[in-house]
């Protein structure tokens, strides 16, 4: 009896050490899965959460960065301690075309499914400061669409009257989402003491328009005419004499 | 040669080091990556078949080269001994032996008591948690990756968990951390449980009951059935880690090399 009972509290403090424990670490994972907004994954990276799964953290994707702008993310972080990450304002990714990272990842974390580096999307960029921004001031910096790897596709200069003057244009900065690879050059460029033009990941920078809206002109264009007629006319409401 | 396996074992210990660290510091590319996934000679893929684990059933269709990367890793722990990789591989065996060879001149005696038990528990915990949040999720505090990625990509705070691991084998728990609670070490147990290289007290007539082999070995439990049972002169358990230390210490030559089925006695 005496026996037996020993070894059942043998077995429940094991298998408690073992609770706790993973206790602990499940909680720690959870709180540190969300990636920081100032941290890249390298072209073809999975979804967040399906990469966390599938990188095996072994810094073979860093060793074939030519540019050393991959580095393995350390513990106390604030991310998973060892997966692969890079910061824009601090060495951009250089987009090689033959995309050694991809290729040198053995566990599939990077989608080897990216052929063209053009297609990558390791996040996006926004304007995250008009208010600082010299060209939402009037001025003609276009640094950051001067650096674009895609020159005149990611990045667009939208002329608009400038008020303040009344006489002169402002070339808006302005960042198309289907062409943006989120390489991080342009946060690199941006002259600012602190940038005003950062890649987001995504999902934070992307907006979503609802699978219900319609668009009226493009619902026309798509019919070929319009849905309602043209001129609504509505009945003219007028106090009772 | 007096403690001839344990020379080779530190040498096996610091040359995996000093070959992964040859690329970073001189520029020696015979290795690339790290104890979790590695190229040596641009040809050669290895993987931790532990960590790939955690990643199939987090959900992730492993490409090949981490397949067979594992596949290799796997089938050479299962044969030279799964816990090979603890004493002749493990970054981390160099601290916990430390804090151990520590214990003794400072006359620390044990503390708590941990259930050996522990670290096949917290393996299977490790491998359920990977499933439910999809995530390879001991590798965020696993020591010794921590320790090795550390050392070859930059050390951040991984610093820290190394001296936790030091200070709870030196002043808690004598061996607590390979011996009782390291779900890496339990893992490779498991896969080594029928490995080929084993440890036989063949010359065990000979024993003088000095004790010497239980106060060294970092699992001594697993040295009675050989030495003082009567089937088997060979250690089978799979917790024996082939350090060989009890092969350095006896006076009396009783243990030895040899495969698993090499049942001769002296």
């Amino acid at each position: 009896m005496g026996e037996r009972r020993q070894f059942l509290q043998g077995v429940a403090g094991a298998a408690g050490c073992a609770a706790l424990g993973a206790l602990g670490l499940g909680l720690y994972a959870r709180q540190t899965s969300a990636l920081p907004a100032h941290a890249l994954r390298p072209p073809g990276a999975r979804a967040e959460e399906d990469f966390l799964g599938a990188c095996l953290r072994c810094g073979l994707c860093v060793r074939a960065c030519p540019f050393r702008t991959l580095r393995l993310a350390e513990l106390g972080e604030g991310m998973a301690s060892g997966t692969p990450v890079f910061e824009a304002r601090k060495i951009p990714c250089e987009m090689c075309p033959d995309i050694p990272c991809v290729k040198a990842c053995p566990s599939g974390a990077l989608d080897k499914g990216l052929k063209d580096i053009d297609r990558a999307r390791m996040g996006l960029a926004v304007i995250v400061d008009q208010e600082s921004c010299l060209n939402y001031q009037g001025l003609r910096c276009d640094v950051c669409y001067r650096v674009c790897p895609l020159l005149g596709k990611a990045i667009t200069l939208e002329a608009r009257r400038n008020e303040r003057t009344g006489r002169h244009a402002m070339f808006i900065p302005t960042v198309h989402s289907d062409k943006c690879t989120g390489c991080g050059k342009c946060e690199r460029a941006c002259v600012l003491e602190e940038a005003a033009i950062k890649v987001l990941p995504v999902a934070q920078a992307k907006g979503s328009i609802g699978a219900h809206y319609r668009l009226g002109w493009k619902e026309k264009e798509q019919a070929g005419k319009a849905l309602g007629p043209e001129v609504l006319e509505f009945p003219v409401r007028r106090p009772e004499p | 040669m007096k403690n001839k396996w344990l020379i080779l074992r530190r040498t096996s210990q610091l040359g995996l080091l000093a070959l992964f660290l040859a690329g970073p510091l001189a520029g020696v590319w015979l290795v690339k990556g790290s104890l979790a996934s590695s190229v040596t000679l641009e040809v050669l893929p290895l993987s931790d078949p532990y960590v790939v684990l955690q990643g199939l059933l987090a959900g992730h269709a492993m490409a090949a080269s981490a397949l067979l990367g594992a596949g290799i890793a796997a089938a050479f722990y299962a044969l030279a001994g799964g816990r090979l990789y603890c004493s002749w591989s493990c970054p981390v065996n160099l601290v916990t032996d430390a804090a151990a060879w520590l214990r003794r001149p400072l006359g620390l005696r044990a503390e708590v008591s941990l259930p050996r038990a522990a670290r096949t528990w917290l393996l299977g915990a490790t491998l359920v948690l990977a499933a439910a949040l999809g995530a390879i999720v001991w590798e965020w505090v696993n020591p010794v990756t921590l320790l090795h990625r550390g050392l070859v990509f930059g050390l951040g705070l991984a610093w820290a968990v190394v001296l936790a691991v030091f200070l709870l084998d030196l002043l808690v728990a004598p061996r607590a951390w390979c011996g009782h609670l390291c779900p890496v070490g339990a893992f490779y147990a498991l896969l080594g449980a029928g490995a080929l290289l084993r440890v036989s007290a063949r010359a065990a007539s000979r024993c003088d009951d000095c004790l010497d082999c239980y106060r060294v070995c970092p699992e001594p439990q697993v040295i009675t059935p050989a030495l003082k049972g009567g089937a088997s002169p060979l250690i089978l358990a799979g917790a024996c880690s082939n350090c060989g230390r009890c092969i350095d210490v006896c006076r009396q030559d009783v243990f030895r090399f040899t495969h698993r089925f090499d049942r001769r006695r002296d």
